[in-house]
């Protein structure tokens, strides 16, 4: 039932590839960790809390985000082509849809 | 505004929705779908997730809590930027196994399990309908707030009234555009763009209101940042644990979501939508949450005190005099609160007819045997009373909380109790070994202490729970207390909930997966859900088929319709080559119609009908093994294979070294006897010529004569020494050697050895350099021979060193049995690429004859020393020629008499 065992080295294309995939995993904890900061950076013992501060640094985090996935979006759509070919000429029952 | 002015409006509005709707629904049976199934139509779709709640409750929860509105947005946002991490999974497993709900995934996943797909479903109805009643609750509350002449209409005031037309009027939408007919993928185009045209007027609705309150109302952003600080209230510190809680719960609930479910994973059509989704549903979340803070504040500053923070977004315009960009808040309101209940009702009207009714109506009809209704019909109907049921329920948990502050919390438990799909979902993802009966356990568990300590107590006291049981707990248990479960009292009761139960979802889901053995068809779907994207193949849950095709006709045709069922057969009979209707009952036909089915219906019963046609025949865990060992067999086959060619390239590598070695033994033997004649013909001609001489002989002095004779003699000598030495090395090839072994001491030996050569080249002097202790060695050997290959060696030191003052050592080693004997001069010694050839016989470095030999010197030794078991090698790199001579300290009679054994093979040298 194993697959063919995948090869062990990858051209540079590839390899790009690979860890453009791992940056697309990375993303979310890393940014889990910045939507955190705002917990460590005020004591209570302030009177009011930064909250324009904050929310502006939060709305920025979350701009960066948003590039940041929109590039890799763009950068990943090479993967996820030759995956599509396959499974789309698996599905017999296409045909009769 | 008049009521009837607004009725109007909405009326209108739902009447563009429904032109949409159906436009898009035209466009796709027409299939001019390509616009359709953008991804701009699929993020936008995504929206659903912002419903009423957000639309007008977010403005509510920032005036009350400040940032933390935004973590039910930054969840998604994490979750839709870490898309390949887990949708990408997700959703192509949901379009290859034409998944119709989070309950057909997750019952799909274990074993096609309908109990599974019952638990899930109810799960997502008690989570769901108070949701659906929150929907309502807020567009009758819009309604309210909207109307200026309370008067004019008895319903203008009535809020149960208004949301039971409202309710009325969606189930309609959801039935129209819905359940119009049963589609292979469970996938709506019109509801998509109808909902994607709403995700734009409710964007736009705050966008605008957003825009007036920033730049209109206050001067700029600055201005309003300045005011967010003004207004800061205490309650508006973040709290770390609701925080991080929050954040993950939402990112939690939009993956479990029923209706996120929906548009996510059961209407995708391409994996690059979501590519586009995974940042343009982040942005429109931004772009939704950007101004709910400043309209939040400058609500509270502007609106008079106790005003409902909720509705913000719709009384400030109305208090400012902008009646326009109230009503299109209306709408955007509107919109979030319509295309939720559609998706909604939808969703989880399609689980209640895929896992509770028709699974029940199936086992009646067994029960009665067969009947051959049209079974689209009753699908259909099922799904659409089903949808008038959930939006009934919502209106009833509507009606009987009576828009209850607990209602407006509902959002917030519902996302708790649909988490609780969380544990089996990643497992059904990412554990093979994740078993029914384990996710089974853990949902049941889960959902039980979701609904004991939030669901329940959320209405209050007194009304499913007494006062008495939250207070101190049941029996007056304190441990029990729904809001403090084993003295738990530093979380609120959202995340104290959360924990409890996912903490025991999670330990009933992993120890009833590991402590229970799957079924065949579990592993079969396990290792189809987890390896998605590196299967060879399938493993085949049909095998043995019993079944004949003119049963199974009938029963698509009760799913599809005959048209479609029978074109769906003849396409299959064409894939196997054949001609009319009637396919082979293949295992893969099997699949290809089961996939298809339970695009209708949902996995469990579409693997239920099948099996009750088929028998059966289904596969067993033998089958799988059976599967797992023959391709085990094959890899051991082509391992073997793999091997045995490495073996034949390994013998064809020795034949083409054994075929060159011939070639070159072939060419020596030529050179061997071209060598000789050589060497024969030259003493040859010499005495032909001079006897010729002497034999017409007048007038030769005697000087003449006897030196001519002398001439004669010598070659003679020459010749005879030849021909011996020729004698001897054949004798030696062949091993017919007789070898007179006697002891004797090495150093005798070398010393003879060295005396004898000094004939040679008499006139050179060597100086000899060796070490008499290490000499000191007792050898039985045939000691004659032995000491021949020393005068061999040391005369060709002789002859061919050509060192100005010439030195030979002579070291001798002792290596266990052996003894070496290293004979060094200090000439410039032999080429590198010669010392290969000097073994070899008529081998002569130079063409001089000063050596006087016929070359076969050195192959001579190299046949004395085999005979005596040892061996002679060049040893380079000694500073000059060096000769290694290795023979064992005591030559038994053994290798003697095997050496003609090994000599035959080495015959050919």
């Amino acid at each position: 039932m194993k697959p063919p065992k995948p090869t062990q080295f990858l051209g540079r294309e590839s390899y790009r590839l690979r860890r453009l995939m791992d940056a697309a995993r990375l993303l979310p904890v890393i940014g889990f960790v910045l939507l955190l900061l705002p917990l460590m950076r005020h004591s209570p013992e302030m009177e009011a809390p930064p909250t324009a501060g904050e929310s502006v640094y939060l709305f920025a985090v979350w701009a960066v985000l948003i590039l940041l996935s929109l590039l890799l979006s763009i950068w990943l759509r090479r993967a996820l082509e030759p995956h599509d070919e396959p499974t789309r000429s698996d599905r017999p029952s296409e045909s009769g849809d | 505004m008049s009521f009837n002015l607004l009725v109007l409006t909405c009326l209108g509005y739902v009447v563009l929705l429904f032109a949409v709707a159906s436009a898009a629904e035209r466009a796709a049976v027409a299939g001019r779908a390509g616009w359709l199934r953008s991804s701009l139509v699929y993020t936008l779709s995504l929206s659903v997730y912002c419903t009423a709640w957000t639309f007008y409750g977010a403005v509510g929860y920032a005036a009350r809590s400040g940032l933390e509105f935004m973590t039910i947005y930054l969840g998604p946002t994490l979750v839709f930027v870490g898309w390949w991490l887990l949708l990408r999974k997700l959703v192509r497993i949901g379009r290859e196994n034409r998944v119709t709900s989070i309950a057909d995934m997750i019952s799909a996943r274990y074993g096609k399990s309908n109990v599974l797909g019952v638990i899930v479903t109810l799960l997502c109805i008690t989570a769901g309908a108070p949701y659906i009643a929150l929907q309502l609750q807020s567009i009758a509350q819009s309604f309210t707030v909207f109307v200026s002449d309370p008067e004019s209409s008895p319903l203008a005031t009535d809020t149960i009234l208004i949301a039971f037309w409202v309710a009325a009027g969606l189930a309609f939408f959801a039935i129209v555009f819905g359940t119009r007919s049963l589609d292979a993928n469970e996938q709506h185009p019109g509801i998509v763009t109808a909902i994607a045209v709403e995700a734009v007027v409710k964007l736009l609705a705050l966008l605008a209101v957003g825009v007036f309150v920033v730049w209109f109302v206050a001067t700029g952003p600055g201005d309003i940042l300045s005011r967010i600080d003004t207004q800061a209230l205490p309650e508006w510190e973040i709290q770390p644990g609701r925080w991080t809680g929050l954040i993950l719960l939402s990112a939690i609930a939009i993956i479990c979501l029923p209706r996120m479910f929906q548009v996510t994973v059961v209407e995708n059509t391409e994996d690059r939508h979501l590519a586009t989704a995974s940042w343009a549903f982040p942005l429109y979340l931004f772009l939704i949450s950007l101004f709910v803070l400043p309209i939040a504040v400058v609500g509270m500053e502007l609106m008079p005190a106790g005003s409902n923070p909720d509705m913000f977004v719709l009384t400030l315009p109305l208090h400012l005099g902008q009646d326009g960009l109230a009503l299109l808040s209306f709408l955007g309101g509107f919109s979030a609160a319509t295309s939720m209940v559609i998706v909604a009702s939808l969703a989880l009207a399609t689980m209640v007819s895929n896992h509770i009714v028709v699974p029940l109506w199936l086992r009646a009809r067994s029960a009665r045997q067969r009947d051959t209704g049209d079974m689209r019909l009753l699908v259909l109907s099922v799904r659409r009373l089903s949808i008038c049921f959930i939006l009934g329920l919502g209106y009833l948990y509507y009606v009987i909380t009576g828009g209850s502050a607990a209602l407006a919390a509902i959002g917030l438990i519902a996302f708790v109790g649909v988490a609780q799909c969380l544990p089996a979902l990643i497992g059904a993802l990412y554990w093979r070994g994740a078993s029914r009966n384990g996710a089974a356990l853990g949902l049941v568990a889960g959902m039980a202490i979701w609904l004991y300590t939030l669901f329940l107590p959320s209405f209050g006291p007194d009304v499913f729970l007494s006062a008495r049981v939250m207070e101190s707990g049941p029996f007056d248990i304190a441990w029990l207390r729904p809001y403090n479960m084993f003295g738990l009292t530093t979380l609120d009761p959202l995340l104290h909930s959360l924990f409890w139960s996912l903490m025991a979802n999670v330990i009933a889901f992993c120890v009833g997966s590991i402590l229970s053995f799957p079924s065949a068809i579990e592993r079969v779907q396990g290792a189809l859900f987890v390896d998605i994207f590196n299967r060879p193949g399938t493993a085949r849950s049909w095998t043995r088929p019993m079944a004949e095709a003119e049963d199974l006709l009938p029963m698509a045709q009760r799913i599809f319709g005959a048209t479609e069922a029978q074109a769906f057969f003849r396409a299959q009979a064409e894939l196997q080559g054949k001609q009319g209707f009637l396919p082979d009952i293949t295992p893969e036909f099997l699949e290809a119609l089961e996939l298809k089915l339970a695009g209708s219906v949902g996995s469990a019963t579409a693997y239920a009908m099948l099996a009750q046609t088929v028998g059966t025949s289904v596969v067993s865990v033998d089958d799988l093994m059976a599967v797992a060992s023959e391709t085990a067999q094959i890899m051991e086959y082509s391992a073997k294979l793999e091997a045995k060619s490495e073996e034949l390239s390994l013998t064809a590598r020795k034949l083409r070294e054994a075929n060159e070695k011939l070639q070159t033994l072939s060419v020596q033997k030529d050179a061997f006897l071209s060598q000789i004649s050589h060497e024969l013909r030259t003493p040859m001609t010499s005495i032909r010529a001079f006897s010729e001489i002497l034999m017409d002989a007048e007038g030769i002095s005697n000087e003449e004569r006897t030196h001519f004779a002398q001439i004669i003699h010598d070659e003679s000598i020459r010749l005879t020494r030849l021909l011996d030495d020729l004698l001897d090395l054949s004798v030696l090839e062949h091993g017919q050697v007789q070898l007179n072994i006697a002891s004797a001491n090495l150093h005798d030996l070398i010393d003879k050895a060295i005396t004898a050569s000094k004939s040679v080249q008499a006139e050179r002097q060597f100086v000899l350099h060796r070490n008499r202790d290490s000499e000191d060695v007792q050898i039985v050997t045939d000691t004659g021979r032995l000491t021949q290959v020393f005068i061999n060696v040391l005369s060709n030191s002789r002859k061919y060193c050509d060192a100005a003052e010439p030195q030979m050592r002579i070291k001798v080693r002792r290596r266990g049995e052996m003894v070496e004997v290293d004979f060094i001069d200090n000439g410039s010694g032999i080429p590198r690429e010669q010392d290969a050839l000097i073994f070899e016989k008529f081998s002569r470095l130079t063409d001089s004859m000063q050596a006087g030999g016929a070359g076969l010197g050195l192959a001579i030794c190299r046949e004395i020393m085999h005979n005596l078991g040892g061996e002679i090698t060049y040893v380079p790199g000694q500073g000059g020629a060096a000769f290694r001579v290795v023979c064992p300290l005591k030559l038994r009679a053994r290798d003697n008499a095997a050496q003609p054994a090994s000599d035959s093979t080495e015959a050919p040298e």
